[in-house]
């Protein structure tokens, strides 16, 4: 069970595996801004979806978040948190864009 | 409890000590309850942002005061950071001598100021434009966000001290361990936020 | 404004800002009062001090109550702080209520400006400084008991919190002697919380006390939901936990995700008005109306945060009393997570009036009216508690019955005001002030007093007094309708809230009932402190030293009263819910544990005081512009966190036989005494055993 060398050594691949591809999403993303690949709000679609992806990536390479048994609370955790800040961040932006539009 | 309190906790699965392992993992998910109420804060100041992003008043707008490659550099020196901290975190959970751990852990340190000293030279060049806090509600709550997320670092730098002090003081116990462990939430939970702030603030204000 | 005496060591401060000086210089009876608090504070300061002195307990108070992380210590520390801080806020409403029964079309006795300070104070301190301080103690108290476990999951960090909270209320009790207070009302809305409309200290004092709270309480929260999460004792599923443990892990879910919008609504005010920000100024690019959005997404989860765990208690003393087990357990669950995630979802509804399109406001208006579904579940699983069980009337059943008939009313003023129309008409007036007075105080604080009366035996090893709890009672109830029911004809008739003045001579006769209703109100707070005078001066003859006055059905009643500083002398394992009702029907509830085995319990620490006294000066060298007395305060703040994570000796361990002689020194006491039936428990003969039949 103490094959601690070859245990390092997968870990060691693992964040490198991560930390390659949230390179590779950074890139593309400020790629895509820099090079003006698509209209402007497709580029900042674009930006956000690699943004999520990338966060998808750090959660799963860097903090160990998975859908196993070991990780199962601090997921629900984070999907619970996530559900309360879609909430919060939405609904401000809804009623603020209205308010904003009502008084202009 | 007490007298293995200075025993190894459950860091090493191989040898599993139950109680050591429970509070490890009380304390770790403890911390992650912090790190979701913090999101919410970040996430509220990203709120804010966007409601307040056309307040900009005549004044600088993120067109004129966004730079694509400092807030790149920024990113890879972050993103690098969360990588090493990564490397000291194995090395940790291993065994490693602790020169190691303390070189990894010091690589960190280096990112991290480096990050923290590339962004007060951006907040600086944006001061000599006019663009400040006090310009305009864009430009609040443009430095109410970015540097919030600047003082996590700042904080997360000094705790790194901290940890490699305690390194050295006290070697591998089990307090060390846990904090560590900890400290490494906080440094890739701080990335992540960052990946947020440069999508909505620095590539959305660059967008043309 | 004042002269500042000497800028670079006190900041701002001038002789003008002691309300000594400015009574001196004006003796209306406003100032004159406004003094006597202020002297007030000061003398019973320091009459609290020489006292303690006088009789030698600095040692004492410091080792076994200051420097405790004991969550049973922490607990009662912080309902003490929520009945001080009650005595406050409850003369302060006093006060208003006799202002405005004597301001109709004449000056009254309280000037405009010493007014708004005292709406604004009695709103902050009855939520942030009596509710929350009181909830979190009940819980701090009694959750870990009711899971079997020792102490919460993060002892330093709880008392952090308490100490926290306790700075914050010292500078609310400080601003009462230098300097003066918002006028802003208890939310500090902006821009008349901005430096352009109130450049004086009192924003900056709401400002940091607010923060500093809410800081605890979000601690506070983390710290009760990882203990629910982690430290339950074997066998105690979540659906075998207690139902005031599922509302306090509901409550503390609300804490985590509910404070942070407040920090940020607070912090952005600061930034305002500390750095120029413009985040809600009328000038350059501010938006006002996102301070309102802020405030209210923490505002309406924060008054169920003030509910949740009055509810838990309910369904406690409701099953004990009905010498019944809890109703649809099930349904109670879901309806209390039910509750706490739409708690998320209608926090427009305070702010119906804002500008937002109709739709918008629609959409908050059914969520609203959706949530008072579940609590109308709760009601009626209370009912059907109580249906053919054998209901006794204790105080704290008492309570629980004034609060199922007098909460519902009050529901129901909650669902008119969910009707965006309707709100228009009735907002800002009494009808709201009336309307939400209805939910806490049959709510809430009844709640908590059903909570005190019910754990108090628990926690000192001697009941309360009967009498004095039903005068007490009494007074609560008859005060509360005098009080408040003339103020939703008021509100209907057009009387603003917050008025310092009144035009209207038609408002004369209900101001008048409300005005006597505050002083039946005072009485009853003076009632409960004469029952604790009259209960600690009989305390022999109350006893309950074997633990279980009531027969009840949770681990918190299987262990002596006090419990010993390890609560369980073994970690008990459950098999079912109300542990304690199956052990006593299996026939052996006391059966000794077969071996004795070394605790380890955490070493005091002085982290918490003195973190608690190094944020209160941080922020009142905020409030006061002493730049170097904040800087300091921060610099010590971290360096005391720097230095307790160096600490390695956290623990304390008792030995085996410490244990068992604090335990067999408790089967003594449950050997003499005699089993008592539920119609003696209100007398002397209860000695906290209860007889269980067959």
């Amino acid at each position: 069970m103490t094959s601690s060398k070859a245990d390092a050594a997968r870990e060691v691949r693992s964040y490198a595996i991560g930390y390659l591809l949230a390179l590779l999403l950074t890139g593309f993303a400020f790629g895509a801004v820099y090079w003006r690949v698509a209209s402007a709000t497709t580029t900042f679609g674009i930006v956000l979806g690699l943004g999520l992806v990338q966060m998808v990536v750090h959660f799963r390479f860097f903090l160990h978040i998975t859908l196993g048994k070991s990780s199962r609370a601090d997921l629900q955790l984070i999907l619970f948190s996530t559900l309360i800040i879609a909430l919060m961040v939405s609904g401000t932006l809804v009623i603020l864009f209205n308010l904003h539009h009502r008084m202009m | 409890m007490s007298a293995t309190e200075g025993a190894h906790p459950g860091l090493n699965i191989a040898h599993p000590h139950a109680q050591a392992q429970e509070e490890t993992e009380t304390a770790l998910f403890g911390f992650w309850v912090f790190l979701m109420s913090d999101a919410v804060i970040f996430a509220l100041l990203f709120a804010t942002y966007g409601v307040m992003l056309p307040a900009t008043v005549g004044g600088p707008t993120p067109a004129t005061v966004y730079e694509i490659g400092p807030a790149f550099l920024e990113t890879l020196i972050l993103l690098t950071s969360s990588f090493t901290f990564g490397l000291a975190s194995i090395a940790m959970k291993h065994d490693a001598p602790c020169r190691r751990i303390l070189g990894w852990m010091g690589a960190t340190l280096v990112l991290g100021l480096a990050f923290l000293a590339l962004e007060v030279r951006d907040f600086i060049t944006m001061f000599a434009q006019g663009a400040t806090p006090m310009r305009s509600g864009y430009l609040s709550s443009f430095f109410a966000l970015v540097p919030l997320h600047g003082l996590h670092v700042a904080a997360g730098c000094l705790w790194l001290v901290v940890m490699m002090a305690q390194v050295v003081v006290f070697g591998l116990d089990g307090r060390v361990r846990i904090n560590t462990l900890r400290l490494g939430l906080f440094w890739h939970f701080l990335d992540i936020i960052w990946i947020a702030l440069f999508s909505v603030v620095y590539l959305q204000g660059l967008i043309r | 404004m004042t002269e500042p005496l000497w800028p670079a060591l006190l900041g701002r401060f001038g002789w003008q800002d002691l309300p000594f000086v400015r009574a001196w210089a004006d003796p209306s009876l406003s100032e004159i009062i406004g003094a006597g608090a202020g002297a007030l504070v000061v003398v019973g300061g320091l009459a609290v001090v020489v006292l303690i002195t006088w009789l030698g307990r600095w040692g004492y108070l410091w080792r076994e109550w200051f420097t405790s992380l004991d969550h049973k210590r922490i607990g009662i520390l912080y309902v003490v702080i929520a009945f001080t801080m009650l005595s406050r806020a409850l003369v302060e409403a006093v006060l208003m209520r006799m202002q405005q029964a004597a301001a109709i079309n004449a000056p009254g006795f309280i000037a405009p400006d010493h007014f708004a300070q005292l709406f604004t104070t009695h709103g902050s301190i009855m939520i942030f400084f009596m509710a929350m301080p009181f909830l979190t103690g009940a819980i701090n108290y009694v959750m870990p008991l009711q899971i079997g476990a020792r102490d919460v999951a993060f002892p330093l960090l709880n008392a952090v919190s308490l100490w926290l909270t306790a700075g914050a209320a010292g500078l609310m009790m400080v601003s009462l002697v230098i300097g003066r207070f918002s006028t802003g009302g208890w939310t500090g809305y902006p821009p008349y919380t901005e430096l352009a409309f109130s450049p004086d200290v009192g924003p900056d004092y709401w400002i940091w006390a607010v923060t500093l709270g809410s800081i605890g309480t979000t601690l506070s929260g983390l710290n009760f939901a990882v203990t629910i999460y982690k430290l339950r004792c074997p066998g105690m599923t979540l659906m075998r936990m207690p139902m005031f443990v599922w509302t306090s892990l509901c409550t503390s879910i609300l804490m985590i995700f509910a404070m942070p919008p407040l920090t940020v609504a607070t912090a952005l005010l600061a930034l305002d008005r500390y750095l120029g920000f413009h985040f809600f100024t009328n000038d350059l690019g501010g938006n006002m109306m996102n301070y309102a959005n802020l405030i209210w997404l923490f505002g309406h989860p924060e008054v169920y945060i003030l509910i949740l765990p009055a509810f838990g208690v309910y369904s406690e003393v409701i099953a004990t009393f009905s010498s019944k087990e809890l109703y649809g357990y099930t349904s109670l669950v879901i309806a209390t997570m039910a509750i706490a995630v739409l708690s998320f979802t209608v926090w427009v509804h305070h702010f119906f009036t804002m500008g937002q399109s109709a739709n918008i406001n629609a959409v908050f208006g059914i969520a609203t009216m959706t949530i008072g579904l579940p609590t109308g579940v709760k009601i009626y699983d209370w009912i059907w508690t109580m249906f053919r069980g054998r209901v006794r009337f204790s105080v704290s059943m008492l309570y629980s019955l004034a609060f199922m008939m007098t909460f519902v009313l009050g529901g129901l003023t909650g669902i008119i005001l969910a009707f965006p129309p309707l709100d228009y008409l009735v907002h800002n007036t009494l009808f709201l002030v009336a309307h939400f007075h209805n939910m806490l105080i049959p709510g809430l604080l009844y709640g908590m007093l059903a909570g005190y009366h019910y754990w108090f035996p628990k926690a000192f090893g001697f009941r309360l007094d009967e009498k004095w709890g039903r005068i007490s009672f009494g007074c609560w109830v008859v005060g509360f309708y005098l009080a408040f029911m003339p103020l939703y004809v008021l509100g209907a008739g057009g009387m603003t809230r917050r008025s310092q003045a009144v035009f209207e001579p038609a408002f004369r006769p209900w101001l008048y009932v409300a005005g006597v209703g505050a002083l039946v109100l005072l009485s009853a707070l003076a009632s409960l402190f004469v029952q604790l005078w009259v209960s600690i001066r009989n305390r022999e003859a109350n006893r309950v030293p074997v633990g279980d006055p009531w027969n009840a059905g949770g681990l918190e009643w299987s262990i002596a009263a006090p419990p010993p500083e390890y609560n369980f002398a073994v970690i008990p394992t459950v098999n079912d819910r109300d542990p304690f009702h199956g052990d006593k029907a299996d026939g052996d509830p006391y059966a000794p544990p077969k071996r004795y085995e070394a605790i380890a319990m955490p070493a005091n620490s002085m982290t918490g005081p003195a973190l608690g006294v190094l944020g209160a000066v941080t922020a009142f060298g905020l409030v006061w512009h002493m730049w170097w007395l904040a800087g300091f305060g921060l610099a010590a703040g971290i360096a005391t966190i720097v230095a307790r994570s160096f600490v390695r000796d956290l623990h304390r361990t008792i030995p085996a036989a410490e244990v068992a002689r604090i335990d067999r020194h408790w089967r003594r006491d449950i050997r003499k005494a005699k089993p008592v039936g539920r119609a003696v428990e209100g007398t002397p003969a209860n000695r906290g055993l209860a007889e269980v039949e067959a």
